[in-house]
């Protein structure tokens, strides 16, 4: 039997009750329904204020990390006073206030194959508002094992993707993308960057078809890959299938257990911004202005896209993008030493890789980046 | 003819958002890869891990591609 509402909550919902697809019954449905998100960034902001405020009576939420000024760019449901606190926890009093009758469970740990059958026991759906791939195979891969829906949201740039993944009505994410793909070859928001409205967009739209499977109404985005791109304003849809080879929800899975894949996708699973490159191949700012001083003739090639000239920039440093280094290792010399940097260390980390792969042996990644030279070394540049 | 289109990361990478393309009668999906990555050398490393689809249908590698097919490329996205 669903819960009963108070008079209070009556009032609270009565835009709900009045719609006949809501109605008391839904409502008292949402009231029942127990949603696990993670992630509490750019997707999970809406997605939990969202969820709270319709009275989704049992939210769980899982992240790590403490809230950042560039976070509040796009994560709102974070403010300026809740700058270096818990994630979890901002998250948690926003919504608590919003609306004080709902449940909500916090998880302040990086969500694992260690932990992510335990955190999710008891949610009857799962939310994938993550902002790295471990975390998306991870949450596939338990919402099939479990066979609970996983509702899907994704966003690069001005661009966004979302869908319903349940493995028992349609495809699973990995039918779309069996495997992750090769380290590197895919930005991070840090990295990338992200138009801030735009997790809102497709966060409000994991909402609504996370109230849609609870309350049983409309046509879900299963078998369905819905595109959003911000500068068209376009809406499209591609039709997905069940891939019958799928690892996880074909009919002969290879993977029957949650794997460790932070090894597997080749990027650091929380910390995509760690900024090294490994034991041996770092070299820090003040050791870097030091080499420098002393005259050491060290060649300085910025990883970073061209447009974040503008922002900072190391003085005799050139500009090699990512994207363009393996075309134009003919331009570098692998007998002169070399440092690499980037933002905050982890493209470069991946261009020292490129590089050692290659051949080059005489270079070091610049740890932390242009933004902890700028900590330590030039104060006069920003950090961003 | 066929059109082909390039969504996210891979837009960068090929230097277009579209393209059109004469391909011989039975090309498969897997051969159209192949084509791409010779015609874009950025896009190579990008296109194992990319979802094609053909007139807005999921498309497998050996799905033969029709005459006059809008075939969209997606790279998969991790941000949130």
């Amino acid at each position: 039997m669903f819960p009963t509402l108070s008079h209070e909550e009556i009032l609270r919902y009565s835009r709900h009750l009045l719609i006949p697809e809501v109605g008391l019954e839904g409502q008292r449905k949402l009231k029942a329904a127990s949603v696990l998100v993670i992630g509490t960034g750019g997707l999970g902001s809406p997605l939990l204020l969202y969820l709270a405020a319709a009275g989704v009576g049992h939210i769980g939420v899982v992240d790590f990390d403490v809230v950042d000024y560039s976070n509040l760019q796009r994560q709102i449901i974070h403010g300026t006073s809740g700058v270096n606190t818990l994630k979890v926890e901002s998250a948690r009093q926003r919504m608590l206030d919003l609306n004080p009758d709902i449940q909500v469970d916090s998880y302040n740990e990086p969500f694992t194959s260690a932990n992510a059958m335990r955190i999710a026991e008891g949610y009857d759906i799962i939310v994938d508002g993550t902002d790295n791939f471990p975390t998306r195979y991870l949450s596939n891969d338990l919402a099939v094992l479990t066979g609970k829906p996983n509702v899907y949201g994704s966003i690069f740039r001005f661009e966004g993707q979302a869908s319903v993944f349940d493995a028992t009505r349609g495809p699973c994410y990995r039918c779309l993308f069996p495997e992750p793909p090769p380290p590197g070859l895919v930005p991070s928001c840090a990295e990338g960057g992200v138009f801030g409205v735009l997790p809102g967009v497709i966060g409000a739209i994991q909402a609504t078809e996370t109230l849609k499977l609870i309350l049983g109404v409309g046509e879900p985005l299963i078998g369905r890959l819905m595109l959003y791109n911000a500068l068209d304003m376009t809406f499209e849809y591609v039709k997905l299938k069940k891939n019958p080879h799928c690892k996880v929800c074909g009919p002969t899975p290879e993977i029957t257990g949650l794997i460790d894949y932070f090894e597997f996708c080749g990027v650091p699973g929380f910390d995509h911004d760690e900024g090294s490159a490994g034991a041996g191949w770092d070299i820090s700012a003040p050791e870097l202005a030091a080499r420098l001083g002393s005259g050491i003739p060290i060649r300085l090639v910025d990883v970073r896209e061209p447009h974040e000239l503008e922002i900072s920039r190391i003085e005799g440093a050139e500009l090699f993008p990512l994207g363009q280094l393996a075309s134009r290792l003919s331009e570098l010399d692998s007998a002169q030493e070399m440092v690499v940097f980037c933002k905050a260390g982890s493209r470069s980390a991946r261009a020292l890789e490129l590089l050692v792969s290659a051949g080059f042996r005489k270079v070091k990644n610049l740890r932390g980046g242009i933004n902890s030279w700028a900590r330590e070394v030039d104060p006069k540049l920003p950090v961003y | 003819m066929i059109t082909v289109l390039f969504f996210a990361t891979l837009k960068d990478r090929a230097g277009t958002r579209r393209i059109e393309l004469e391909l011989t009668e039975g090309t498969q999906v897997r051969q159209l890869k192949s084509l791409l990555g010779e015609r874009f050398p950025a896009l190579r490393p990008a296109l194992g891990s990319c979802l094609v689809s053909v007139n807005r249908e999921y498309a497998a590698d050996e799905d033969v591609i029709p005459s006059g097919a809008e075939v969209a490329l997606f790279p998969p996205v991790s941000g949130g």
